[in-house]
């Protein structure tokens, strides 16, 4: 047993029911949120440190011995996602402090806060296939009920359709399951892992390849990939922006992360089907996603359609399938995760501000709040991936790895998708924060923007966005990281190998 | 007994999806529940059916005799079958809500309201 790979999950249960021990003070749970993300965050530190000399630590559950009990294992991918989540889940709390309305509050905001984070990090930690289906469902429900929490008219409408697609999504994943085990009889990822490297007799290839596709289209759907898009930006400007930043971040990433786990490990018996398609679908997603941000006012639906669009640059590694293409679809994913939240953050400010995300009634925000502007400019121009912020070397990584392997046509659509990225970026420069304010009477209320209120929210933008500085000024290490993490996920017997050395 | 479950199977995805595509909200959750219901008794098809004896290792013996019936399949269903009772149950207070405040259970009054 390996405490440590527990704490992921043990950290954010044990704050969600401190929360609700405490649900008489708002001012105790929102503190307790605070330190809860920062314990989650100290844990996945040191879960990185174990294993950045390139081990995976592996626990068994209950001591039952591989392949039988449900494993628990955190390789160097998993231990990175997790920092994402720890570093997303504290900014996001440090911005929830003071913008949460009380009504909210108390029907419990902070708990499904921590309820969904537990369920992320369950999803980046198990090694089990049923398993990860059951965290799914921890971390869905809770974001079912943050989404729709506050009642608003808009919000319902957002979470009827948010809510059905997933539940689609859980259900296909749960017959493809059902078939797996009916072919294999385990559902360890590292024992299927195993047992399709060692070979599929013909018969079997074509059924394996239809369940590798039931798993692409149920991830698909979580991830926001090409056809399977449209719960997303139709629900996720609904709900405050706290919430907006943290399914932003967090969310659409574990579909991604599913795909990355199970399109390395267990279904690459045919890749030149699998991962071409992917690639394929990787290109769609982008040029959909932008061009569908192009048509957009509203700030947060803006910003929904730019999470499809980096969704098909992180497929767009896993299609390229190599290590250096699998590493900057890692450094992409902590990239625009970080990068997505601050802009999203940035609009929460803007509304605090005055009161609309609507890009026409915004305006003269520079003239207001220029340190804001700076951190704006900083999280955009990452996203559009300009020297020397963190998204131009992610996507330098997998311009490179694409152009290596020959797949020339991906190549441009990213390289287009980036131009019309900075032109929307620069959109809501343009109308948010560099034109006059359209009418000057309106209440530009200078008490909103004082106080104890405004620094927190500035402390988790600034957090953010100096993050994809430092993470662009300090790409070598960070990358080097990432390296590692995809040279483990190209040779999946290491995986294999560590699950079976941990039966005791 | 494979055939007729099968047939089960495809009959509940078949109706659940034809639900899913009616206009009305309480439809649609009926068919999101025969999805799930389709998918349990998938699992329970797929894990081979067999008439054995239960998975309980025999006094003095060290490990099971074939043949035995599989009881993880079950334990899988079980899990399954509690995460959709909690899952609809809460889509089915998300519909009432939303029944609420739109007036409505039909999903094209939703259409374009939202900005």
């Amino acid at each position: 047993m390996n405490i440590l790979i527990l704490l992921p999950i043990a950290i954010p249960l044990a704050t969600g029911i401190a929360t609700l021990l405490a649900y008489r003070s708002r001012m105790i749970q929102r503190w307790l949120n605070v330190i809860g993300s920062t314990a989650l965050l100290a844990a996945a530190i040191v879960l990185l440190t174990e294993v950045a000399g390139q081990d995976i630590l592996v626990t068994q559950v209950g001591n039952w011995p591989a392949p039988f009990g449900i494993i628990l294992a955190v390789d160097l991918f998993s231990a990175i996602m997790l920092l994402l989540t720890g570093i997303i889940a504290l900014a996001v709390s440090v911005f929830s402090l003071f913008t949460i309305d009380a009504a909210r509050e108390q029907f419990g905001y902070h708990q499904l806060y921590h309820f969904l984070l537990m369920g992320v990090s369950g999803t980046f930690v198990t090694g089990d296939l049923f398993n990860l289906y059951v965290w799914f469902e921890v971390l869905l429900i809770s974001s079912f009920v943050l989404l729709a929490l506050g009642g608003e008219r808009a919000q319902m409408e957002g979470a009827i359709k948010y809510v059905t697609l997933n539940l689609m999504a859980s259900a296909i994943f749960l017959a493809a399951l059902g078939l797996l085990y009916g072919i294999f009889g385990t559902l360890n990822m590292a024992d299927l892992g195993r047992i399709i490297a060692q070979g599929l007799s013909p018969q079997e290839r074509g059924p394996v390849t239809a369940l590798a596709m039931l798993f692409m289209a149920a991830f698909g759907i979580k991830a926001a990939m090409f056809p399977l898009f449209f719960w997303l930006p139709d629900s996720y400007h609904t709900p405050p922006v706290a919430v907006s930043a943290l399914f932003s971040g967090l969310l659409t990433k574990v579909g991604v992360y599913a795909l990355v786990r199970v399109f390395t490990l267990i279904f690459i018996h045919d890749t030149g089907f699998t991962h071409t398609l992917l690639l394929f679908l990787a290109g769609l997603t982008m040029i959909t996603g932008v061009l569908g941000a192009v048509a957009q006012y509203d700030m947060r639906r803006l910003l929904s359609f730019h999470i499809i669009s980096q969704i098909g640059y992180l497929l767009m590694g896993l299609g390229l399938f190599s290590a250096a293409s699998l590493a900057s679809t890692i450094f992409f994913t902590v990239h625009v995760s970080i990068a997505k939240t601050a802009l999203f953050l940035v609009s929460g400010a803007l509304y605090h501000r005055y009161g609309t995300y609507d890009l026409k009634k915004l305006g003269g925000a520079y003239h207001h709040m220029p340190g804001l502007a700076v951190l704006f400019l900083l999280a955009a121009l990452a996203l559009a991936g300009l020297p020397p912020l963190s998204g131009f070397f992610a996507k330098l990584g997998l311009v490179r790895a694409g152009l290596a392997q020959g797949h020339y046509l991906i190549v441009a659509v990213a390289l287009g998708v980036s131009l019309l990225t900075l032109f929307s970026m620069m959109k809501i420069w343009n109308e948010a924060f560099w034109k006059d304010r359209p009418d000057h009477d309106q209440r530009i209320s200078s008490l909103r923007g004082e106080g104890r209120n405004w620094t927190t929210l500035l402390i988790s933008v600034a957090s953010l966005s100096l993050l994809t500085a430092i993470m662009g000024l300090g790409a070598s290490p960070a990358f080097e990281l990432a390296l590692g993490a995809g040279a483990q996920l190209m040779n999946p017997d290491l995986y294999i190998q560590a699950v079976w050395k941990g039966a005791p | 007994m494979e055939v007729v479950l099968a047939i089960v199977v495809g009959g509940l995805y078949a109706a659940g999806i034809y639900m899913l595509l009616r206009r009305s909200l309480v439809k649609l959750l009926i068919g999101l529940a025969f999805l799930s219901h389709a998918a349990n008794l998938l699992i329970f098809t797929a894990a081979r059916l067999n008439r054995a004896a239960p998975p309980v290792i025999a006094p003095g013996e060290q490990a099971l005799t074939a043949p035995y019936a599989d009881p993880l399949p079950q334990a899988l269903i079980l899990t399954a079958i509690v995460i959709s009772f909690g899952v609809t149950a809460f889509a089915l207070a998300l519909a009432y809500r939303t029944y609420r405040s739109v007036g409505s259970d039909d999903l094209d009054e939703m259409k374009g309201i939202e900005g």
